[in-house]
């Protein structure tokens, strides 16, 4: 990471420090957007982080390791979430996973060269009763037939 | 005990019930029944301690008498009455009249259950385990009739074992996810290595970003490793080598030992802890092939005689030259983990550090240039050893700057366990050893220097000197016990007034000497932090060590440990140290002669800079 | 399609039925915490997320606790597979559920509420920002609420990250404090020691809609729905093999015959109710109830019809707790290993009877021996299967070797 962009990313940590304060109930909602800003959590935000919290790197990174939404690594510029619970299943989500490997040309858990497409699976998103559905970024996406699915994709671009 | 809970999260923390102080109140006891007999316990008790008082023994792995409550393993479940689900023993604090069965059919399944599912991903090949026969999963395995591998057993290791660090050695095959270490390492030292890492079955302890461990801000205190019930955690062995070395002819192998080791070994070979075993370990380290055999405590003298007058220097700076650059309170310097700590944690604060070397170092200089000039042997040919109770010790031996002879002035740090297992393999059994003293030209030396080994021991050393060496007299303490320096409390604090100085020091006639002695980095923390706030202006010597306890509690120490141990350890060290006939470094006869005949301009001259202290380095807190 | 929130006509008799937004905040300043209290104890009203902790014995614990602080969370960690009534309550009726903080709030002294929603849910979060910022401009939040002198209560809403177990409520205060969702130990129970280490009432998102209805409408009313032992109404989440999956409202005590012909499932052979923690039900025993005392659910009922293989069933939630598990406790770290294991040389006919009755008494081990309700409610969906679809399981030739 080249000097000026460490500099921007301690300004930009320190900033959500004042907002959400010193207390470690704060590492969170800070972590969420981070991650949300630059698609992962660095090395080097975490511990900026942890030094303005006055916690230890490995907490922090202990903690990013624990919930699927935190990305110690970076990610494409768009995460798409194919829920891979029981309902959306049997509504259909193979033809969904095909068609999304075969549209972006990668595997679940794996980014494409571009950066842009990264594909995860997820748990339960809550909508079973409109399966098949995805996350892409914030949205949420239910219905799913291989052809909408990609055209999601093709408009998200 | 430092205060382990401060910064646990909650989940680790146990239920806070007020003990009563008169268990005579109403309530201040609850009868319960404990397998269908009544007993009566403190409000408050948990259950694992109320079996323990009523001599039932509830296994446990998580569980350790210094850390704070994780309830994690499960291995320590019972039943308690009209509760749906089993009970962690070891968090449940008993608020009221309950029935608890430790026995049931339910808790001996899920025992062993639970048991056989750590077995199940434990790759531990006993016979070639550094902890067989000191392994609490074992232990447990044998003790509730383990007899197949009832959910598979893994057949080779699926993590690298981590051997980057000159202290700590991590095999992540043999964790069983306790999580002492983390607690260890975040709680109770305060320096935060270690944590677990993502979820599920994909859990692991690790550091972070999974770094090597010479790659984080890890102090080697070895702590980690007295707590880990497996052995995932261990120290780097350099006993091949020295076995290697003690063959070659052409090497001259010499070495010394700590007063800490010498009060533990024992537990080693069985015996309880708090006896003292140093002229049998004389014996033993002369048959095992030592060329010659050393007492650290020497240069422990030699360090009060350099740190003792670089405090008088900068108290001089200070009161008369009213310079105002001097750093005060001096910090001792002997405890390398406590080093690497502060230059992490506090790199501004290197200049309040005393420059003297650690007794080791100061010990492996002298070795490797007036000794080997003494004896007249090529000091490239000397193999120096220290026996130390110390993970971090083999780290500060290997720091570059430490080679006033030009070549390593200390080779090889060797903890007590390592050493405990070279004499085994020698085939000798310590306690029945007779008696030998140490080796000339240094000899025996004093007392102040044994205690060393005990926190507060520097201190107390110190004190004995420099108040003798200012007023001419003898610190006014019965039979030279400086009680406030004794004992385990977290941070101590007293101050000695200098009254009829030596018209030398007239410029400390009246001065209220106020001293601090912290050990456990946690505490080091708490001492920094009231130095950061400015609130230590009048304090003028703190004693800090890494470890809980002192040196004899060390990283290099006998497993297990816990307050009692460490008590018993220390009440060793007192006692040895009494039966001495010399109590204070300025009255060791060969640390006179030294000086003499090495260093002629005495402590903090010009040569004893060179030879006996050193500098330090601003790490800092970032990881590269 | 893109979901989005729009409200649709729902048809039901306490929670779907009409409501003026802030009524229930305006009844409770004007009856009372005590009056507050007894309604809701009267209402025998137990907590909606699926463990059935009497909701009035929390806040009345929390009410009595002296302390500087008290905090309100609403649990909107939503993450029991095929569990959505919370989406559907948070997105068509926040006003129900907020209101039901609020009056939560008042009663038990705290002055700060918190939802915890779950991170998959950020679609709406704009929305429910947006609805708190209307209930701020109608003094339903805020400084003196309602004109009630020295009554200060608002309402914060802290995104999770993508961690089921965050549904467990000592781990959802856990990661509000910044740390891993990790559950504690318990005792303390949050009701002693919760956020921040203040008595704490965790209440589920439906627990707290039923609240604005049982104090407009009264704890007798609110009776009248249910039975005996499950009073009121539940949403239930239905999803599966049937022609209209949605969220029902329906009086506890409903059949699943019932349910199923609601719905309109055709060639139902198995219904799981209660989610992925839950147990599988089959046709035989179609005519328990659904209730606190026969078959439990947070909501969760996912129907299967003849075409399902089981085992593929059972893969997909031993799966997921693998996954899900918290990691910190052994029972469920790697007994739910060993179970998704059992179930893979199931699938491949590598097993013996004897191997599948210790991994049935490893089954037992965790449920009671595991640190919370993850662990020790994971293997009933492993139990029930393997109990209930044994011959499909063991005796098809699907599976490997057929051992019939």
């Amino acid at each position: 990471m080249l000097v000026y962009e460490k500099n921007s990313l301690s300004d930009e940590i320190e900033v959500l420090i004042e907002k959400f304060g010193k207390e470690r109930s704060a590492l969170l909602p800070i972590l969420q957007i981070i991650e949300k800003r630059h698609n992962y959590i660095s090395e080097f935000a975490q511990q900026e982080v942890a030094r303005l919290l006055d916690i230890h790197p490995v907490e922090v990174y202990s903690v990013v390791s624990f919930y699927n939404f935190l990305h110690r690594y970076p990610q494409g510029k768009n995460i798409v979430r194919l829920c891979k619970t029981i309902s959306c299943d049997m509504a259909g989500k193979r033809e969904i996973e095909e068609a999304l490997k075969r549209e972006l040309g990668i595997n679940f858990d794996e980014t494409t060269r571009d950066k842009k497409w990264t594909l995860e699976y997820t748990s339960c998103l809550g909508m079973c009763d409109q399966g098949p559905a995805m996350l892409v970024n914030d949205k949420v996406y239910t219905k799913l037939d291989p052809e909408t699915a990609v055209q999601i994709i093709n408009d998200t671009k | 005990m430092p205060d382990t809970i401060k910064r646990a999260p909650v989940s680790q923390q146990p239920f806070k019930v007020e003990k009563p102080q008169d268990l005579n109140t109403i309530g201040g006891m609850i009868s319960i029944e404990i397998n269908e007999k009544k007993v009566s316990v403190p409000l408050g008790t948990t259950i694992y301690e109320a079996c323990k008082e009523n001599q039932i023994h509830i296994p446990t792995l998580c569980h350790h008498p210094d850390l704070c409550i994780a309830g994690v393993c499960r291995v320590c479940v019972v039943e308690v009455e009209g509760m749906r689900t089993l009970q962690a023993s070891c968090s449940f604090p008993i608020t009221a009249s309950i029935k608890i069965k430790t026995t049931s059919e339910l808790v001996r399944k899920a025992r062993r259950n639970i048991i056989d599912l750590l077995l199940s991903e434990h790759h531990g090949e006993c016979y070639a385990c550094v902890k067989n026969k000191n392994c609490e999963l074992q232990t447990l395995a044998q003790e509730y009739g383990v007899d197949k591998m009832r959910y598979g057993h893994i057949s080779a290791p699926i993590h690298e074992v981590d051997n980057s660090s000159t202290s700590v050695i991590r095999d992540m095959n043999k964790c069983i996810l306790c999580r002492r270490c983390v607690r260890t390492c975040i709680d109770l030292q305060e320096v935060g290595v270690l944590e677990a890492i993502s979820r599920g079955d994909k859990t692991v302890i690790g550091t972070f970003y999974d770094k090597s461990l010479q790659d984080v801000i890890c102090i080697n205190c070895g702590q980690c490793i007295n707590r880990c019930p497996t052995g995932a955690l261990y120290s780097n062995d350099p006993s091949d080598e020295i076995w290697q070395a003690i063959d070659d002819p052409t090497k001259h192998v010499v070495i010394q030992t700590a007063p800490s080791p010498r009060a533990a070994i024992g537990e080693e070979f069985g015996q309880p802890p708090g006896k003292s075993f140093t002229p049998e370990l004389n014996t033993a380290l002369k048959r095992i092939g030592f060329d010659r055999v050393f007492d650290t405590n020497f240069t422990a003298d030699l360090t009060i005689h350099e740190e003792g007058t670089e405090l008088l220097h900068r108290l001089k700076k200070a009161l008369v030259d009213k310079d105002e650059s001097v750093k005060l309170p001096q910090f001792t310097s002997c405890s390398p983990g406590w080093i690497k700590f502060i230059e992490h944690f506090y790199p501004e604060y290197l200049d309040y550090l005393s420059t003297a070397k650690s007794p080791q170092q100061m010990f492996g200089a002298i070795i490797k240039t007036f000794y080997a000039q003494e004896e007249g042997i090529d000091p490239k040919d000397i193999v120096s050893v220290s026996l130390m109770p110390c993970s971090a010790k083999k780290f500060e031996c290997n720091r570059p700057e430490m080679n006033s002879s030009g070549f390593k002035d200390v080779d090889y740090g060797l903890t007590t366990r390592e050493l405990g297992k070279m004499i085994r393999e020698a085939g000798i059994n310590l306690p029945e050893l007779p008696k030998t003293g140490f080796d000339e030209p240094f000899g025996e030396a004093s007392g102040a220097g044994l205690i060393f080994g005990a926190t507060g021991g520097v201190m107390e050393a110190a004190l004995r000197t420099v108040y003798e060496l200012v007023t001419g007299r003898e610190v006014p303490f019965e039979n030279l016990r400086i009680e406030v320096c004794r004992g385990f409390e977290g941070i101590k604090e007293a101050s000695v007034k200098l009254e009829n100085v030596l018209p030398d020091y007239s410029f400390l006639e009246g001065v209220e000497v106020k001293f601090m002695v912290a050990h456990g980095t946690a505490n080091a923390k708490q001492v920094m932090e009231l130095l950061k706030a400015g609130k230590l202006s009048d304090v003028h010597f703190i004693e800090i060590m890494a470890c809980p306890g002192g040196c004899l509690g060390g990283g290099g120490q006998p497993i297990p440990t816990s307050e009692e141990i460490r008590k018993q350890r220390a009440k060793a060290i007192y006692a040895e140290e009494e039966g001495l006939p010399i109590r204070k470094s300025h009255e060791n006869p060969h640390v006179k002669f030294i000086y003499e005949k090495f260093i002629p301009e005495g402590p903090c001259s010009e040569l004893s800079h060179k030879l006996l202290h050193t500098h330090y380095t601003k790490r800092g807190r970032y990881i590269i | 399609m893109e979901a989005k929130i729009n409200k649709t006509h729902r048809e039901g008799a306490v929670l779907f039925s009409p409501y003026d937004a802030g009524s229930s905040i305006k009844k409770a300043l004007e009856v009372g915490r005590e009056n507050i209290l007894f309604e809701v104890r009267e209402s025998k009203i137990k907590g909606r997320g699926g463990a059935g902790f009497p909701t009035a014995t929390k806040w009345m614990l929390v009410a009595a606790a002296k302390a500087d602080k008290k905090y309100i969370v609403c649990n909107a960690d939503e993450g029991e597979p095929g569990t959505f009534k919370d989406r559907v309550l948070l997105t068509e009726y926040p006003d129900l559920v907020f209101d039901g903080m609020v009056v939560a709030g008042y009663t038990i002294g705290a002055e700060i509420g918190i939802l915890y929603l779950r991170g998959e849910y950020i679609f709406m979060l704009e929305q429910l920002e947006d609805y708190l910022i209307s209930m701020r401009q109608n003094n339903l939040l805020g400084k003196n609420i309602l004109g009630k002198e020295g009554f200060n209560f608002d309402i914060s809403i802290r995104l999770g990250s993508g961690a089921y177990v965050c549904g467990e409520e000592t781990a959802l205060i856990e990661s509000l404090e910044g740390h891993r969702g990790e559950p504690r130990n318990r005792p303390p129970y949050p009701v002693n020691t919760g956020y921040m280490g203040y008595p704490t009432v965790v209440n589920n998102v439906e627990t707290l809609a039923s609240i604005s209805k049982i104090i407009t409408k009264g704890a007798d009313w609110f009776k009248t729905h249910g039975t005996e032992k499950s009073t009121g109404s539940k949403l239930f989440s239905v999803s599966g093999d049937c022609k209209k999956p949605g969220v029902y409202e329906l009086p506890w005590g409903t059949t699943l015959n019932e349910l199923i012909k609601i719905v309109d499932a055709e060639n139902t052979k198995a219904i799981q109710v209660g989610g992925a923690s839950g147990v599988c039900i089959p046709k035989s025993q179609f005519d328990r109830q659904l209730s606190y005392e026969d078959a439990s659910t947070g909501g969760s009922i996912m129907i299967f019809n003849e075409s399902r293989k089981m085992l593929h069933v059972l893969k997909n939630f031993m799966d997921f707790f693998v996954e899900e598990s918290c990691g910190q406790c052994t029972p469920c770290r790697i007994g739910n290993v060993k179970l998704l294991e059992c179930v893979e040389r199931i699938e491949k006919g590598e097993y013996t009877f004897s191997y599948i009755n210790s991994m049935k008494d490893l089954s037992r081990t965790m449920q009671v021996a595991s640190k919370c309700g993850l662990g020790q409610s994971s293997p009933n969906p492993f139990l029930s299967i393997l109990e209930n679809f044994k011959d499909e399981i063991f005796r098809s030739k699907e599976n490997g070797v057929s051992h019939a």
